[in-house]
């Protein structure tokens, strides 16, 4: 049973997809790709990069969902005062811009520690433990445990439970995080930039590098092409494996599958997700301490000069960075919500070309961002079409980041919906346009809500295209906060920690404010 | 390799200020090709229009300057920062001919010759360049302007050589010495600009045939290598409100002026960093009219603004460079604390286009391999 003209939904997306990324990028990879672009594969200096990628991807998204399991089985099977509490504060990093992250853990760790491995993969897991926490914790929420009972019962200890029963219900979802998160990771920027060291560096580095830097577009169009590549693989055997191994099951109300901490196990396991929220508040102190502190005294001083406007061209009071910021985010999110919806429309009543239309929307993630800057730039060049230097350019920028995660959001509840609803609407004859409006939409604007919340998350903390596109305008919030971190002097690195502390209120109340409009089965990220 | 000296020869003069004002308005050299402005001269007011002033992320000038130029004038300066002095190059070249604006300013002598390979000015010296030291606009092609100068020296943590009872280093060369060992910290070639320009300094001194065995002694001798300005100095640097255990960091020559503007509370009397007044890269920042403007004679307009007494007063404190023209009153901060290498090192810009790679490919291997 389809809505009708089901295939429709599709247009939308891959026309924004296609005219705002597929576009610009092939005009870059064209300029760039020549037969000389090639000897960049011919270096051992590109290959200590992309082994170097990729072991710390691997460790990272290793280490990640080493110590995201437990916490999401705590924060998601468990029932214990300050449950809801702690889910937020683990999800907050995750939508935190790097240059405020990579600041915190410089003022955090001491320094022979900067530019090692270890830091990388410290950042990268304090990142994206929310990842793991959302999509695993979402789905095993949901799982019947009366499937363990009985293996129980049968005379299964709790390895034995676990090996056979909780961990082939769970591998799917496990496996989708493990794959975003390693998405993430293989392609970090911000966080490689600000706390790596030179011989620390990804292939998205080493692109923007040899773009700004060396001026090599060959070069860089090579290594480009080569990171999309690698990603889309990845992302598509994950897919495939991730269906085969797919149990079919009828699913719970979250709420029926928690109970109360009773076993060793189970006090274990909220000790270590304790442990790791303090692990995680740690920076996000370290900020506000640094915000409140004059010298060797504690004050305001900091908070005030936000207010106040400089005398240079250089100078942008606070609250109109934050003014910018915000209007950049609610175009961001309505593009990201109208196109995401469509696309995640499309995707659930499809069979054909969904597969694809998917990778499609993901493929902006794995794309260095400052080669889709670059295209952007000498692709709408031409006037009525010159977007170069207008605001407009930005939120598009961040929708093509935010509309994946819109999709991760609202797709499984399309999914999830019980096909006997539309049954019984068209049985009592509603028609199917009328079926879609009355079943359907209500479910989908819930999960948009959702959706709403990370796009708006995610356009506030971006670091990574935005960065490249100029604008006449005041910066952004992460932009203004990079810019008075570049600066000398306490005066720049107080009120970088003031502006980071606003940003990370923002975020988290948006991020807040979204979650209370969770549907019962919303998927998450 | 050409290695120049100046700063100090400020007296220098361009041999003929009149043969450049007369290129400003006829260009005969350069690689680019004019867009056939007539060789009129700049009128001193328009009817309101508006020029896009191209620059990075570092500029700043203050703002009543800019309004007081439109009242003047009737031209309206929009200011696009537009990333790190790399990436505003890179777009500009990519965008020859049909640029996002209509003066970029901030292009330096490290990457002119990209600029002038890619035809991405539209040849203008401004006037007001004749009284600039011929060797700031020697390797222009007199299709760029020279604005300020800025050199890139080694500062040292003054109390922690005091401290420790040790005598700062004042050449380069000193760097290599064992009491100098695990003590300096540098920035990447390959990612920051000071990291590029110092490497650029010890080529300069050491020549193409000796600077790797001097970042080898450099190495042996435990340099340390971070990837930005802001890692080194605020991270790794144990001065200037540095939170690391370095005294020794490659900065500014105007670090320590910076250092006494930008300090919490009541102003120190005098800075806790010195500059090393050996071995100082001098980087030259020029403006120019981009190639396919629109209003070609008010972005003339907006270059000469630059080098006005006006807005050359205001660069050091707005931006911490040195203004180009000789004689500009400089703040008593400067005065007092800024370092004025004697003798800074120079390469030419189309041998550091050319040698780029390799060089920085060299240091690579040297320094971290």
């Amino acid at each position: 049973m389809q809505p009708p003209r089901a295939r429709w939904f599709a247009v939308l997306p891959l026309a924004f997809v296609g005219i705002f990324f597929a576009w610009p990028l092939a005009t870059v990879l064209h300029r760039g790709l020549s037969p000389e672009g090639l000897d960049v594969l011919r270096s051992a200096a590109t290959w200590r990069v992309v082994r170097f990628t990729t072991v710390q991807a691997l460790l990272s998204t290793g280490l990640t969902v080493g110590l995201g399991l437990p916490a999401a089985y705590a924060l998601h099977r468990l029932d214990f005062r300050g449950r809801r509490l702690l889910l937020a504060l683990l999800t907050v990093p995750f939508v935190l811009p790097t240059v405020v992250v990579g600041a915190a853990f410089r003022a955090l760790l001491p320094e022979p520690w900067t530019g090692t491995l270890a830091v990388i993969v410290a950042a990268h897991v304090f990142f994206n433990l929310a990842v793991v926490i959302r999509v695993v914790g979402g789905f095993w929420s949901h799982l019947d445990d009366r499937w363990e009972q009985a293996a129980r019962t049968l005379g299964a200890g709790p390895v034995t439970v676990w090996r056979t029963v909780t961990w082939p219900l769970l591998r799917p979802a496990v496996l989708a995080a493990s794959a975003l998160v390693f998405l993430f990771t293989f392609t970090s920027f911000g966080v490689v930039l600000v706390l790596g060291g030179p011989t620390t560096t990804t292939l998205e580095v080493e692109i923007y590098r040899r773009t700004v830097q060396l001026f090599d577009l060959p070069g860089a169009a090579t290594l480009c092409l080569l990171q999309v590549v690698a990603v889309m693989a990845v992302l598509l055997v994950a897919g495939r494996l991730q269906r085969r191994l797919a149990v079919r099951q009828r699913l719970v109300r979250a709420a029926a599958a928690t109970h109360p901490v009773r076993t060793v196990g189970d006090r274990v396991v909220l000790g270590l997700t304790l442990v790791e929220s303090v692990i995680v508040a740690l920076p996000i102190l370290a900020l506000v301490v640094e915000s409140l502190r004059v010298g060797d005294r504690w004050g305001l001083d900091w908070w005030r000069a936000l207010g106040v406007e400089g005398p240079t061209t250089r100078d942008v009071s606070a609250w109109d960075s934050v003014r910018v910021s915000v209007s950049y985010a609610v175009v961001a999110v309505l593009i990201a919500v109208v196109v995401g919806g469509a696309a995640s429309c499309a995707i659930a009543y499809t069979r054909r070309g969904s597969d694809l239309l998917d990778a499609g929307l993901m493929a902006p993630l794995g794309t260095s961002a400052v080669t889709i800057g670059f295209g952007l730039l000498i692709t709408f060049d031409v006037a009525p079409f010159d977007l170069r230097g207008r605001w407009i350019i930005v939120p598009i920028g961040q929708a093509l980041v935010a509309i994946p995660l819109v999709v991760r959001t609202v797709l499984p509840v399309l999914r999830s919906l019980d096909p006997r609803l539309r049954e019984v609407a068209a049985t009592l004859g509603s028609s199917p346009s009328r079926t879609w409006r009355t079943v359907d939409v209500p479910v989908l604007s819930r999960a948009l809500g959702v959706g709403a919340g990370f796009a708006a998350a995610v356009s506030l903390g971006e670091f990574g295209a935005t960065s490249f596109l100029a604008r006449a305008d005041a910066p952004t919030l992460p932009v203004q906060i990079g810019r008075l971190l570049s600066r000398p002097g306490e005066v720049n690195s107080g009120q970088a920690a003031a502006l980071s502390v606003v940003l990370v209120a923002i975020t988290a109340l948006v991020v807040l404010a979204a979650e209370r409009w969770r549907h019962p089965s919303a998927g998450s990220l | 390799m050409r290695v120049t000296t100046r700063r100090g020869l400020v007296a220098v003069l361009v041999a003929s200020s009149a043969l450049l004002t007369a290129c400003s308005s006829s260009p005969s050299v350069g690689s680019a090709p004019s867009s056939g402005v007539p060789p009129t001269a700049v009128p001193s007011s328009f009817a309101p229009t508006t020029v896009t002033l191209l620059t990075h992320d570092s500029f700043a000038l203050t703002k009543t300057l800019l309004t007081d130029f439109t009242a003047r004038t009737g031209i309206t300066i929009k200011v696009v920062n537009d990333g790190d002095a790399g990436e505003l190059v890179n777009k500009a070249a990519l965008t020859a001919g049909n640029p996002e604006g209509d003066v970029l300013y901030g292009v330096d002598n490290t990457l002119l010759s990209r600029a002038l390979e890619a035809g991405v000015f539209d040849p203008y010296l401004s006037p007001a360049a004749a009284s600039v030291p011929a060797a700031l606009t020697a390797a222009t092609a007199g299709a760029v302007t020279p604005v300020d100068v800025g050199d890139v020296c080694v500062n040292l943590d003054d109390t922690w050589f005091a401290k420790h009872q040790v005598t700062p280093p004042t050449t380069l060369a000193e760097l290599t010495e064992p009491q100098y060992k695990d003590l300096l910290v540098v920035e990447n070639a390959a990612t920051s600009s000071p990291g590029l320009a110092f490497l650029l300094a010890t080529i300069a001194r050491f020549g193409e045939g000796g600077y790797q065995g001097y970042w080898q002694s450099l190495r042996a001798n435990g340099v340390k290598v971070v990837n930005g300005w802001t890692e080194a100095y605020e991270d790794t640097f144990s001065g200037g409100g540095g939170k690391g255990t370095r005294p020794i960091v490659v900065s500014y020559a105007t670090s320590p002026p910076a250092e006494i503007v930008y300090a919490a509370g009541p102003k120190p009397t005098k800075p806790s960093t010195s500059v090393m007044t050996d071995g100082c890269f001098r980087q030259v920042e020029y403006a120019g009219v981009l190639r396919g403007t629109s209003n070609p004679l008010a972005a003339r307009a907006v270059v000469d603004f630059l080098l006005s007494p006006a807005v050359q007063a205001d660069v050091p404190l707005s931006m911490f460079v040195d203004p180009a023209v000789p004689g500009t009153p400089l703040p008593k901060v400067f005065t007092d604390f800024a370092a004025v290498p004697a003798k800074p090192l120079t390469l030419d810009p189309a041998l550091i286009e050319k040698n780029r790679s390799a060089w920085v490919d060299a240091w690579d291997q040297v320094t971290l391999r």
